[in-house]
């Protein structure tokens, strides 16, 4: 799919707690069709203290309404500016940028673990499978039940099981920790969140053979691969997250 | 219409907005967003004799209005530049410029050797001013001897039209592009990146894996200005601008200085449109200003009232 830069128009902008919002857009034109681990660049404003784009991950696509969801976590100047827009608002995008989480087989068990904003291009994915016939089993990492954001969302699109550090909902821990691991065999886990819980899923998935696929946040100026930026060191040499990336196969990982 | 064509010599060029080195990849990354053979000529990516892996990560940081890199030249290598990408970039019609680069006089004259046997290549952009690398690159460039002598030997061997691209972190910028021009150079182009700093207060430590990298983005557009005035004023070779360019109106405002042509860079990162929106606007700004040749307005601000 052809990469394009475009105005898009914010149709809702939902608060979901302190850190998280949801921005839906729609497109003047039709929207392309997007891969399940693919991202966009979003122009900000233009100030100074927010000179770059911000890649941002796909959280959910709607072709009918012609309309998609970028699901974001308040981190700093740019991510405050964009919580901050509204209905009728137009936002610059670059997209769609990088390539995408590989498909399973027919018959493959998958899992799915995401932590905190790592959480928002597994939506997209699980429900891409399931509209495929593969019900994926999610797992989610939240710090304590306050905190879980989509729960209902991510539910409709497979049998979910969820952590918290504090116990507060679904098993105390981390993801890594939880039951489902010895209760179920998988032959294929996709993974995005903070990089200690990539890590661990990848040792983890290494030592039984399993294929497991992170999608990495890294730093990033252009998103098409031409200014070198936002290299990942792997077993191939240095790859651009923005169009070798963002998802990477763990073995192909010097992890 | 409005003449927009310039030239190195007799190397004739459409329009005078050029892509920068190592913002604009080999052109193809951008053939989603505009026809390309639509640019006056772009500026591949920087090349060396060996493939080169660049710096560790991270290697960008972002500043007000601006960034650093610390990229560090990672390319290929010339070999696997010969073989696979000059042969996918000669249908760009329009003028093909490589970035050579090197630790040792010896590497930058295989180099000029390597692609002056490149039929479609029209020029070669003698790159003596990255400040990411340990050896050669900057290094030749701060230094007036060095940057006499790579000129002098690559002249000697560079059957092609041959810009210096000179580096901004010296005392005196004029000093080297009149060297450079002595030692034969055919264009100058101006600047590369300013060697900056930042660090990460979280974190306690430096942004970047080098510490220190070159800082780009309209943060550094006056100063840039400022050479390319002092530089134009100086030479009589063609002096090519860049620096923080990101519209119409500051590409104006070089060739109001004395430039003959710009190169867009940084601005490439935020709109992949840039380049050919900034040649539409510079068309835009000569029909409402009553000009009908870019040469006319080349400089204008030195002329007496």
């Amino acid at each position: 799919m052809a990469k394009r830069i475009e105005d898009l128009k914010i149709i809702g902008n939902k608060r979901l707690n302190d850190d998280f919002f949801i921005l839906e857009l729609t497109g003047n034109t039709k929207i392309p069709e997007f891969k399940p681990g693919q991202f966009v660049q979003v122009k900000v404003d233009g100030s100074h203290e927010t000179f770059l784009r911000r890649p941002i991950s796909i959280h959910d696509v709607d072709y009918e309404s012609n309309t998609f969801k970028l699901l974001i976590q308040i981190a700093g100047n740019a991510t405050k500016t964009l919580a901050g827009l509204k209905r009728g608002d137009v936002l610059n995008l670059v997209y769609p940028l990088g390539n995408s989480f590989s498909l399973p087989e027919e018959s493959e068990t998958v899992l799915l673990v995401g932590g905190g904003c790592g959480i928002a291009p597994l939506l997209f994915l699980g429900k891409y499978l399931k509209s495929r016939g593969c019900v994926p089993d999610i797992l989610l990492g939240f710090r304590n039940k306050e905190r879980i954001i989509e729960f209902e969302e991510y539910r409709k699109t497979g049998n979910v099981f969820v952590t918290t550090e504090d116990g507060s909902m679904g098993e105390k821990g981390y993801v890594t920790s939880h039951s489902v691991f010895s209760a179920q065999h998988y032959s294929r886990i996709y993974c995005c969140g903070p990089d200690r819980m990539m890590k661990a899923l990848a040792t983890y998935s290494k030592s039984r053979n399993i294929i497991c696929e992170v999608s990495l946040e890294n730093l990033m100026a252009c998103g098409i691969g031409v200014c070198l930026c936002c290299i990942v060191d792997t077993v191939k040499g240095n790859l651009c997250a923005c169009i070798d990336g963002p998802v990477f196969n763990v073995n192909d990982l010097k992890w | 219409m409005v003449n927009l064509a310039f030239s190195i010599g007799d190397l004739e060029f459409k329009n005078p907005v050029l892509t920068a080195s190592g913002t604009f990849g080999y052109g193809s990354e951008f053939d989603d967003f505009f026809d390309v053979s639509r640019l006056g000529g772009i500026i591949l990516k920087g090349t060396t004799i060996e493939p080169r892996e660049g710096n560790a990560y991270p290697r960008m940081a972002e500043t007000p209005s601006g960034m650093l890199n610390a990229v560090g030249l990672q390319n290929k290598g010339v070999d696997y530049f010969e073989k696979n990408i000059y042969p996918c970039i000669t249908r760009y019609n329009t003028n093909l410029i490589v970035n050579i680069n090197g630790s040792y006089i010896e590497d930058y004259i295989a180099l000029a050797e390597r692609i002056c046997k490149l039929e479609k290549i029209a020029a070669v952009e003698l790159n003596i001013s990255c400040p990411n690398v340990k050896m050669g690159g900057m290094a030749f460039g701060t230094n007036l001897d060095s940057a006499r002598e790579v000129t002098r030997e690559v002249r000697a061997v560079c059957s092609k039209k041959l810009i210096v691209k000179l580096s901004p972190n010296v005392t005196n910028i004029v000093d080297f592009a009149r060297a450079v021009e002595e030692e034969g150079a055919d264009s100058v182009s101006l600047i590369n990146t300013l060697l900056g700093m930042s660090v990460d207060v979280i974190n306690m430590k430096p942004s970047l894996s080098t510490i220190t990298g070159g800082l780009s983005g309209p943060a550094i557009k006056p100063v840039a200005l400022r050479m390319v005035w002092q530089v134009a004023n100086a030479v009589k070779i063609p002096v090519i601008g860049m620096g923080g360019i990101m519209t119409a109106s500051d590409a104006m405002e070089f060739f109001l200085a004395g430039a003959s042509a710009v190169q867009i860079g940084t601005a490439s990162f935020i709109d992949p449109q840039a380049s050919v929106k900034i040649l539409e606007g510079i068309e835009e700004y000569l029909i409402n200003k009553g000009f009908s040749d870019i040469k006319d307005v080349i400089g204008y601000i030195n002329r007496t009232p």
